[in-house]
């Protein structure tokens, strides 16, 4: 199983070009916001007689409005968005996974009523809720990761109950049961292991869509506070000054869309992948 | 039951008024009025130490449901279930834990009845690290020595259950059931999905089994003649209700309920010259599960008024030989 | 093959409906080519039951699917012919093919629950068949439809009729397949594994009304099974497959009681039979493929010689009309141990 899984995932990639460049972006702009270090300039390094510098030898991104050198802001920016968006990914994919497997395997009240919470959690405004939340909280990345986080775990728990629900009625399972497995060791041990393909094919799309949260609520000005800087913020602030310095929309926009497209690139693979045919 | 000639010590089994029922999804969305599948309804058998007893009965005859809820997989509506003289059929999960080693099974489906995100070793092993037997070095001996006794090799240890045909899976699923040394195996259909060429090897593996080390099993499947073949006693259920049981000579020498005739009668020999299909009554009756009476009326060519209204108990016909009808 | 053609002309009066030659069937999947049917050759006569038996894996199921070239989109058919009346259906055009399928050749599934449509009632999809191939009206067609209905043993046609697939049992429906198969007045009917997923009380109901059926209506019909019980009931030839390749082929007689091919000795010896006896041992099964071209059983059988692992048997006469491949021919009797 495990080994194939592999091998699945190499002869799936073979064919899909799209995936490929998907899984490249992704490594390249991971690189590059983890090595954002290396960049000589600083982000944060006003300058006053540099001032809005379209993209040149000295700066290859530009300068924003505080003549601060672009391309290290985005490197910067996106280790703040990339990182809001792995991170909220892990949250929610962790509350997900405990309350659907929960709801699936214990099914009748149990089930019933983690359904019904997610029913009602799913359909409130999410994102009035994280502007009405963030107001009352520090704003900052820590709390944006808990807030997306806290928020998007529905559909991956209602997706990992349905496979708990689809996997607890295989025979491995019930004979675990009957020879006195106990309940959290068939959860663990059989029903998890047997569902990852599917859980790693939602939490690729989640990340996508934390990052673009993430990007929405900064633009609106909820979260890292000045002058750190995620896209979204960037993007929030190039506003003003879209008519005489358009690059500066456009660098950060580029990137989100790149990051956000290449995420569900690689969950489409993914999911063709694990597929059964 | 009521069988003088057996003492009560020689039962390992003994299932009485045995009802499990499901609650059906509501068919009409705004009725609350729960409706109940009874799969089993008012079952009752008993298996000898040692022997191997058959459970015959088509689709919805509720003989899976009964092996799991012996098995305590379903808990039972109602009715009794003892093991070896003590009642298990409500018992609390704590302490039916000496009983769930003594008490292993092996499925019909050879493709999910093994984990396939583990290894052999891990498959066999579980069981013994479940009850907490030996240590970590003797289960993996363990694991290894019951391998050979299923007739797979050593280096089979380490690879996972897609590697395997689906005879040798099986063989899997009995290494596995042996490694907490139980004394009492269902069977659930374990031959069904098998090609013709590997049943035999596996039946023939389950009576070795049986001789060397005295287990007793129940045996589950909707094949007549091979039900007929392995077991020493048998029951048929039809819609959840035991209609026969005798041994196996009886059983199929002198069947005595119409419709343990009519699944003798579907048997298809294969031999070109003996011809059966001409003298099989067209039976337009389906499945259904009235309210009162014989379950089998419907389709039962002998049927009367009393055959529609009321059920008929099982009853001891000849000795040894109980059956549900009222023509007996 | 030379020896099977002379077999059959000699039968003379009994014309052939279907003759299968060499037929070679691949799959091509990500992991390379999968050879499901090396080499394949059967013949049915007009008006005959034809059985095929075969283990799973044996390339039965997908050899009958190239008859009307059905198969999945990575399925290919590499080689031989199939002539149906004298044409050869590889050779048609798809307008043609279509002519035939559902018209002259039907097919009956072992699954009737997906083969049907679930939002159509039975009524409507049976007339909608019987119109397609007959020139009535639908009043006619529905008339039609009722008659089949009746033909095949459903004693409330009219409430059937207004049924969904689902609400019908297995039999039920298994029925009404092949009522529909029948409603074109096919030359031949291919039925695959028609009764594996019944009760054996209703396998046997739906068995004799097959036969019922080809003998009024002079039909041919293929048989796939895996149950050699279910051939010895109703085919009055068959043909054995394992590994791709068909070992033995004869009238059911010949098979059951003068078996040639030592797998088929083998097959026939490990059924559980009516009476006492104790289940016969069948050998180890090679999982290992055997991908070159030699003879599918040879893992498994004893009798195997020098000459069996240098090349592939052909077909040897046993008598008239049984054929084996092997190449002992005939001389031998597998003996159980």
């Amino acid at each position: 199983m495990r080994e194939n899984l592999w091998k699945n995932i190499r002869l799936g990639f073979k064919t899909n070009k799209l995936a490929v460049a998907g899984a490249a972006a992704i490594v390249i702009l991971t690189l590059a916001a983890v090595f954002a270090f290396l960049y000589p300039m600083d982000p944060n390094q006003i300058s006053v007689t540099d001032r809005w510098l379209w993209p040149c030898q000295a700066h290859p991104f530009g300068t924003d409005d505080m003549g601060r050198d672009y391309l290290a802001r985005c490197l910067y920016g996106g280790r703040a968005s990339l990182a809001a968006g792995f991170m909220a990914m892990i949250l929610s994919t962790f509350i997900g996974i405990v309350v659907g497997s929960v709801s699936g395997f214990m099914g009748g009240a149990v089930d019933a009523v983690l359904m019904r919470i997610v029913d009602a959690l799913m359909s409130l405004p999410t994102f009035l809720i994280m502007v009405v939340m963030n107001a009352y909280l520090e704003p900052g990345l820590q709390n944006v990761v808990l807030i997306i986080g806290f928020l998007t775990w529905m559909n991956i728990a209602r997706i990992v109950r349905g496979e708990t629900i689809a996997v607890n009625q295989r025979e491995y399972v019930i004979y675990a049961k009957i020879s006195g497995q106990k309940k959290m060791a068939v959860i663990v041990k059989h029903i998890l292991p047997n569902i990852m393909p599917t859980i790693i094919v939602a939490a690729t799309m989640n990340i996508a869509n934390a990052i673009l949260m993430e990007s929405a609520l900064s633009f609106f000005g909820m979260g890292l506070r000045p002058p750190a800087a995620s896209w979204g913020s960037m993007l929030s602030n190039a506003q003003g000054y879209i008519a005489t310095a358009p690059y500066m929309a456009f660098f950060p926009g580029l990137l989100i869309l790149i990051t956000v497209i290449s995420f569900n690139y690689l969950g489409e693979a993914l999911r063709k992948v694990f597929e059964p045919k | 039951m009521g069988n003088e000639m057996t003492r009560q010590e020689d039962l390992l089994i003994e299932v009485k008024d045995l009802c499990v029922h499901f609650r059906r999804k509501a068919e009409d969305v705004f009725s609350f009025k729960p409706s109940w599948l009874r799969a089993v309804d008012g079952v009752n058998f008993s298996i000898k130490k040692g022997e191997t007893f058959g459970l015959v009965g088509e689709s919805g005859s509720g003989k899976s449901t009964i092996g799991k809820a012996i098995l305590r997989y379903h808990e039972p509506t109602s009715g009794e279930i003892f093991y070896d003289g003590t009642e298990i059929g409500h018992m609390k999960e704590k302490d039916l834990m000496p009983f769930r080693r003594k008490m292993q099974s092996i499925f019909q489906d050879p493709y999910s009845s093994l984990d396939p995100s583990r290894t052999v070793r891990e498959i066999i092993c579980e069981p013994m690290e479940i009850h907490r037997m030996y240590t970590p070095a003797e289960r993996k001996e363990r694991a290894a020595e019951l391998l050979s006794v299923v007739g797979l090799k050593q280096e089979d240890l380490t690879k996972y259950p897609h590697e395997f045909s689906g005879g040798q899976r099986q063989r899997i699923s009995i290494a596995r059931a042996l490694s907490v040394h139980p004394e009492f195996v269902v069977c659930d259909e374990p031959i069904s999905a098998l090609d013709v060429s590997l049943q035999a090897q596996i039946v023939n593996m389950l009576e070795d089994l049986q001789d060397s080390r005295g287990l007793t099993y129940l045996f589950i499947s909707h094949q007549l003649q091979v039900v007929q073949k392995i077991c020493d006693n048998i029951g048929v259920l039809y819609l959840g209700s035991m209609m026969e049981i005798s041994s196996s000579e009886k059983l199929y020498g002198n069947p005595l309920h119409p419709y343990t005739k009519m699944l003798i009668a579907s048997i298809l020999p294969p031999d070109p010259k003996n011809q059966v299909l001409d003298d099989i009554t067209a039976d337009v009756g389906v499945q259904e599960r009235a309210e009162h009476g014989c379950k089998f009326h419907n389709r039962c060519p002998w049927c009367t008024e009393k055959c529609k209204n009321e059920t008929p108990a099982l009853r001891e016909a000849e000795p040894g030989h109980f059956v549900a009808c009222w023509r007996y | 093959m030379n020896l099977e053609k002379e077999t059959n002309s000699r039968q003379g009066e009994n014309e052939i409906l279907l003759e299968v030659k060499n037929l070679q069937v691949s799959f091509f999947t990500e992991a390379g080519e999968v050879r499901a049917v090396k080499d394949a050759d059967f013949t049915v006569k007009k008006g005959e039951f034809f059985g095929i038996v075969g283990e799973s894996g044996s390339g039965k199921s997908v050899a009958t699917k190239s008859f009307l070239r059905l198969g999945p989109q990575n399925c290919r058919i590499k080689g031989g012919s199939i002539e149906f009346e004298g044409r050869d259906i590889l050779k048609l055009d798809s307008e043609e093919l279509r002519a035939i399928r559902g018209k002259d050749i039907s097919i009956i599934f072992q699954d009737s629950l997906s083969a049907l449509n679930p939002v159509y009632t039975i009524g409507s999809k049976l007339t909608e068949v019987i119109l397609r191939h007959n020139q009535m009206t639908k009043q006619e067609g529905r008339k039609r439809a009722v008659e089949l209905l009746t033909a095949v043993g459903i004693t409330e046609p009219e409430k059937c009729m207004k049924s969904y697939p689902h609400e019908l049992s297995g039999g039920m429906r298994q029925r009404v397949m092949i009522a529909m198969a029948m409603s074109s007045h096919p030359k031949m009917i291919i039925a695959d594994e028609p009764t594996t997923a019944l009760d054996v009380t209703i396998q046997a109901q739906i068995l004799k009304l097959l036969k019922r059926l080809q003998k009024e209506s002079g039909m041919s019909v293929v048989l796939i099974t895996h149950d050699l019980g279910v051939v010895a009931q109703t085919c009055s030839r068959m043909a054995v497959m394992c590994g791709g390749y068909v070992v033995e082929e004869g009238t059911a007689e010949d098979i059951f009681y003068h078996p040639s091919h030592p797998y088929t000795q083998a097959l026939i010896a490990s059924m559980p039979k009516t009476g006492g006896g104790k289940f016969e041992q069948f050998l180890e099964r090679d999982v290992s493929d055997n991908s070159g071209s030699l003879c599918p059983f040879l893992s498994r059988c004893k009798y195997a010689c020098e000459e069996c692992e240098k090349s592939l048997p052909g077909f040897a006469k046993i008598s008239e009309g049984h054929i084996s491949r092997c190449h002992k021919g005939g001389t031998i009797s597998w003996e159980m141990k």
